[in-house]
């Protein structure tokens, strides 16, 4: 869930057109090891990171809330609890489309009372996301602290919201569009830019 | 324009898949210390019940305040339609008093459907029940139950016991079921059976106990003394022996097989307090699934732009 920016390219799809379109910004290898460091920075920021909770939101970004766990895992041996927060009920652009299909929301059996919640996303954008997010939050608990780790921040904050964590800082227009493609959902990680209307809805 | 929900005949499957995933997710926040989503704030949902009815009213009271609706509640008795108020006059005040959703109940069949299309009032209309007619959310709440009890809707045999005749719940739940992939087997005595069910998306029969081992779920119906103004059965006992769901009879049933009933029940008539009360009896269920369901109707109706299920034509084919 990205502002403005989620496009969504099913399997049966036709994407060639729209991946024509599409030039890659970040490979599988790039994504990887922008992972790879979004991981250290929360251990190292966090000194630790003893009591944070991941907190993806759907549908990339709770893969990618999976993969930073499993980084950290791998480096400290520490599993996170990790989890995923759908904020489409909070959204403030509910009026503007028809109603969405609401995703899953887990909070891990922890909790979030105290603890320090990194929020992981794919794209950050209006920083409208985000404010949904801390208001979806705020229903479900009071954590410590909340930090936010994007893949991309592609810049045009409609909000005063920042990312703690940035895989790739990403200078855009309005007129692109940022696509995360991740093999979850799309079969191979990638990070496209594109120019909306063509190929991108 | 598409923006009531008036029958379970205007759901197409995906329709009625969205409403109950919907449901499925919106039933956690029932678990959250705060059950509340901002989701409809502004909004204005208005329960107009020309019936008494408990569960219903405030089922769906409940789901319109956990997505932050406000909510007029509207009955019959005690307001001005006592006094001789007609529908069209109400509907106009409710108009006046900007109603984004009217949730309505009325003891004519047509009822929900005249309101929604008689150029009154331009909010969207939930049917909540008109006459025998059809009951969309108490379907969708037991197809909800029947999914979370049974993993799916497609091949199974779902028997409706009982005064077909008058029950609206047993017509939306004959359209849904099937739109869901089911196979629906009416059973009641020959004086509650509708004309031309054979007509209908389902097969029926007179007697229950050559049903029952092949169901995997029993839904029984309450007699509908409020509605006879004749005798359809000789006696209750007789009924209760024939048609009545008790003990005996359940054992009858396949192992997973569960029992519904959409309420208010008549103990001892149509259901044995032993059955009602067993493990297999989903009915407390049944209820609290009501919540999340109508929250999921409510919030595909007025939450977006427009509405996300419904279709052009709705409640045209009766």
């Amino acid at each position: 869930m990205t502002d403005g920016t989620e496009t969504t390219v099913s399997p049966a799809a036709p994407a060639s057109a729209a991946q024509a379109a599409m030039r890659a910004v970040l490979d599988a290898s790039a994504v990887s090891r922008a992972l790879t460091r979004i991981a250290h920075e929360i251990l190292e920021r966090t000194q630790g990171a003893d009591d944070a909770v991941l907190l993806g939101i759907p549908t990339r970004g709770a893969h990618l809330a999976t993969r930073l766990g499993g980084q950290i895992a791998a480096v400290e041996g520490l599993e996170l609890p990790i989890g995923t927060l759908d904020v489409t009920m909070y959204r403030d652009d509910l009026r503007l489309r028809p109603a969405r299909a609401i995703k899953r929301t887990e909070i891990p059996s922890g909790g979030v009372d105290g603890k320090l919640v990194v929020l992981v996303d794919d794209v950050l954008f209006s920083g409208r996301t985000i404010r949904a997010a801390l208001d979806a939050l705020g229903d479900i608990g009071r954590p410590r602290a909340v930090q936010l780790a994007v893949l991309v921040d592609r810049g045009h904050r409609e909000l005063p919201i920042r990312a703690d964590y940035v895989g790739k800082n990403l200078p855009t227009a309005q007129r692109e569009t940022v696509q995360v493609r991740l093999a979850e959902t799309d079969g191979q990680d990638a990070v496209l830019l594109g120019v909306k209307g063509a190929g991108a809805r | 324009m598409k923006r009531h929900l008036l029958s379970t005949a205007d759901l197409s499957a995906d329709d009625a898949t969205l409403i109950l995933d919907t449901a499925a997710e919106l039933a956690r926040i029932a678990d959250r210390p705060i059950k509340k989503l901002p989701t409809l704030r502004g909004r204005t949902v208005v329960n107009l019940f020309y019936e008494d009815s408990t569960r219903t009213r405030i089922s769906f009271e409940t789901a319109a305040k956990r997505l932050s609706a406000d909510v007029i509640n509207f009955s019959a008795k005690g307001s001005s339609v006592s006094k001789g108020e007609s529908l069209k006059d109400t509907a106009l005040t409710l108009e006046a008093m900007g109603a984004d959703a009217v949730v309505v109940r009325h003891w004519a069949s047509g009822g929900a459907y005249r309101l929604a299309h008689a150029g009154w009032i331009r909010s969207a209309v939930v049917n909540a029940g008109d006459g025998t007619h059809e009951h969309p959310t108490q379907a969708l709440l037991d197809a909800y139950t029947l999914r979370s009890r049974l993993g799916s809707l497609e091949g199974r045999r779902i028997g409706i016991v009982g005064d077909v005749l008058h029950s609206r719940v047993a017509r939306s739940n004959v359209r849904l079921l099937s739109t869901l992939g089911a196979e629906v087997t009416l059973v009641a005595p020959p004086t509650l059976m509708p004309f031309a069910v054979e007509g209908w998306p389902c097969s029926y029969s007179y007697d229950l106990d050559p049903v029952l081992p092949k169901l995997d779920a029993v839904m029984m119906l309450r007699v509908q003394r409020e509605r006879m103004d004749q005798a359809y059965f000789p006696t209750e006992r007789e009924y209760s022996r024939r048609y009545g769901l008790h003990a005996q009879r359940m054992a009858a049933l396949p192992q997973h097989a569960v029992v519904m009933h959409p309420g208010p029940m008549n103990r001892g008539l149509e259901i044995s307090a032993e059955v009602a009360d067993s493990a297999r009896s989903t009915i407390t269920e049944q209820v609290a699934n009501g919540v999340s369901v109508r929250m999921a109707v409510l919030y595909l109706l007025l939450g977006g732009s427009e509405p996300a299920i419904g279709t052009e034509n709705e409640g045209g084919a009766t």
